[in-house]
């Protein structure tokens, strides 16, 4: 499905990161980071482990905080603004490689409460956008279960429901299969890549390089809290430039 | 099967094999007799042990409590129809009643609003425990605790209205304010209710007139069970959301409130319950305003929930402390606000891993309600000590009267220790 990859990507601006910087303590994690997400954009990042990408996309929606630069999203100031960081957060979706679904919560009750508690939806609403969502993903009849009755993959994809039941204009996803047994990860990534044809902006850690391959429009590799190369995936894939990414595709392809 | 199946490796199932029940299990009496008391000899003679300590305790105390005499109106005369057999005088619980239950100066005309108030402790506590139960009925657990004062208190009505009113202004507060920040709302709301209360010690003296509706009885004739139930529950139901509080506290990202809960904590902690209630008895009244006289019963319950509302904090900090990380994250993500998240999210399911801990500092602080006899309250341990064993006609009756407050608070804790694991297997939903 090549033409998915080259599906046509608008001007309009979804995430504007400049010169960004974030330091644990005083392990600098981040270097200036400089990325520009456009609408509709599928982009996958990759990188070895502690290269700092699940930072990254957390700073997008205010989970890590930075200290230098600026990010923008949706045209709003990431700043410490708590009215912002809520605004971006309810427009922002986003996929945990362990699910964190509400164990104490049914998987209906796990798809409304944001929508009841965050954007006012009566409750009769959200549980019929929460059982569209629930059919997308293919498990409608489990909305009356608790996430604990469910397999992994199973979880994942409300996972992915619950983030979609607010209508997110953007999805973040930090390695959503790597937690899966190898069975499951297709079922997750059919998921994804049926959202990506809808043309949801989504930004994805990820290391499954058939996926990357197949819905990504750009893929951009990390290094010690550097982006070091991007790059279409053909391009990325048959002709890196950076030894590092040389060495890293090596490792992950090369076996 | 053919040859090549049986000499390599190389294996293809041609045949399902179908699902089969289970072996069959003989069961019976004499065989669970055999199986679990005389297994083998070790197990046979500490069955004949065990059958012989049960043996000792009955045969000692069953006589004595088969033989009790139930209607005499002094221990002499127990012991006159006794004759020297062995018997227990339970006539004092009899004809001391009344004293046991509400202490020996509450009026006995009036009994009956200290039980209408039990009673309908009953129907408040209700939707609280049961929570299946409509949840329209929490507007009488609402108004429980007021109706229940006057109930007990009598005096002029106003003072519960007032109180109410105190934490109804603070509770407005905290909703205008909690949408620009949680501080802001907590803090307002209380400081609200504080204000109202304070305007409230000036207008209800005028509001009362000399004939109330219901008698008004001091705090000093309280005793007796009722006193350790009032302290019991009061101090539960207060120390639960002060605890919730201080334990949030703890965690806070504003260095000045964590500082504070960890030095309330620690210190409250490191101090030995029955000293905080000297201080109540003796120095408490040195922080309030010289005229203003803070009822006894005040004072303790302060200082009971103070204590058991740090050990409850220290539980559910251990609750919080072992949820993970990515539930916290999974709230931020979806756009929660902090309250929203903390009383969705977190709190459920720190509270429920939080419940046996919780339980066993309620089940103590029950207990611990008897101290009170040594500031010299009478409550139903002090009345035993004191007005009862010293009497003429009861003095010497040791073991019925205290195997009586056993029984009686054994009731109430074995009923708490019930309902918590009822509790937990109804929220268990995390099917590990
Ligand atoms: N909360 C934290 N405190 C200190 N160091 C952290 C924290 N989170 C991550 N790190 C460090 O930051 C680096 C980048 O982490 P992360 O973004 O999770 O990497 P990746 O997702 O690429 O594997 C790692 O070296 C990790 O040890
Ligand atoms: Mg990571």
């Amino acid at each position: 499905m090549a033409e998915t990859a080259q599906m046509k990507v608008s001007d309009e601006v979804a995430i504007s990161i400049q010169k960004m910087n974030k330091w644990y303590g005083t392990f600098h994690v981040l270097r200036d980071i400089d990325l520009t997400v456009y609408r509709g954009e599928r982009i996958v990042i990759c990188g070895p482990s502690g290269s700092g990408k699940s930072t990254l996309i957390r700073c997008i929606n205010a989970l890590e905080e930075h200290q230098k630069g600026s990010i923008e999203v949706d045209g709003t100031l990431l700043s410490s603004d708590l009215k912002n960081i809520d605004k971006i957060r309810s427009e922002v979706g986003m996929c945990f490689q362990h699910f964190n679904l509400f164990p104490h919560l049914t998987i209906l009750e796990n798809c409304t409460l944001a929508p009841i508690w965050v954007r006012k939806t009566p409750k009769k609403e959200a549980e019929e956008t929460a059982m569209h969502f629930l059919t997308k993903v293919k498990i409608p009849d489990q909305a009356d279960k608790y996430p604990g009755q469910l397999s992994g993959g199973q979880q994942q994809r409300v996972a992915i429901a619950r983030s979609l039941c607010m209508r997110p204009r953007i999805m973040l996803f930090d390695e959503p299969t790597s937690a899966l047994d190898p069975e499951m990860i297709k079922e997750v990534l059919d998921t994804m890549i049926e959202l990506a044809e809808e043309g949801m902006t989504m930004l994805c850690v990820t290391h499954e390089m058939g996926f990357a391959r197949q819905v990504a429009n750009r893929v951009i590799f990390m290094d010690e809290g550097q982006i070091v190369e991007q790059n279409e995936p053909e391009a990325f894939f048959s002709n890196p430039q950076s030894p590092r990414t040389q060495l890293f595709l090596s490792q992950i392809l090369g076996h | 099967m053919s040859d090549t199946h049986e000499h390599s490796v190389a294996f293809v199932r041609t045949q399902a094999v179908p699902a089969a029940p289970p072996p069959f299990q003989a069961t019976g009496p004499v065989k669970w007799v055999r199986e679990n008391l005389f297994a083998n000899i070790p197990n046979a003679i500490l069955t004949l042990l065990s059958f012989y300590a049960i043996y000792v305790v009955l045969s000692a105390t069953l006589p004595w409590m088969l033989n009790g005499i139930w209607n005499t109106q002094s221990l002499a005369e127990c012991r006159e129809i006794l004759q020297g057999a062995t018997g227990a005088c339970f006539s004092v619980l009899v004809e001391r009643w009344n004293q046991l239950l509400f202490g020996f100066t509450y009026p006995a005309e009036i009994y009956w609003r200290p039980t209408l108030a039990f009673v309908l402790l009953f129907l408040a506590a209700a939707p609280v425990l049961f929570f299946d139960l409509p949840r329209k009925l929490l507007v009488f657990t609402a108004l429980y605790p007021f109706i229940a004062y006057y109930l007990i208190w009598g005096g002029t009505v106003w003072t519960p209205v007032f109180a109410l009113l105190g934490v109804v202004g603070g509770f407005l507060v905290y909703v205008r304010f909690v949408r620009n920040s949680f501080a802001a709302g907590f803090f307002g709301g209380i400081a609200a209710a504080f204000v109202i209360w304070w305007i409230a010690g000036f207008i209800v003296p005028m509001l009362a007139w000399e004939n109330p509706v219901l008698a008004a009885v001091p705090s000093r004739d309280m005793g007796g069970f009722m006193l350790n139930m009032m302290l019991g529950v009061v101090c539960v139901s207060l120390s639960l959301p002060i605890g919730i509080a201080l334990a949030l506290g703890r965690q806070s990202s504003m260095p000045l409130i964590k500082i504070i809960c960890v030095v309330f904590i620690e210190f409250v902690r490191g101090v030995p319950l029955i000293t905080l209630l000297f201080v109540a008895s003796v120095v408490l009244a040195y922080f309030f305003p010289p005229d203003a006289t803070i009822d006894l019963i005040l004072r303790v319950i302060i200082m009971i929930t103070m204590f058991s509302s740090a050990y409850i904090a220290e539980v559910i900090r251990g609750g919080l402390a072992a949820l993970p990380k990515g539930q916290y994250e999974a709230a931020d993500s979806l756009g929660l606000d902090y309250p929203q998240a903390m009383r969705l999210i977190i709190l459920p399911q720190a509270l429920k891993i939080s419940i046996p801990g919780i339980v066993n500092v309620a089940v103590g602080l029950f207990k611990d309600t008897t101290l009170v006899s040594v500031i010299s309250m009478f409550d139903l341990v002090g009345m035993i000590r004191g007005p009862i064993l010293a009497s003429t006609e009861w003095n010497g009756v040791y073991w019925e009267l205290f195997m009586f407050a056993a029984l009686l608070f054994f009731i109430v804790c074995y009923g708490i220790s019930q309902y918590s694991q009822w509790l937990e297997r109804r929220l268990a939903t995390d099917h590990r």
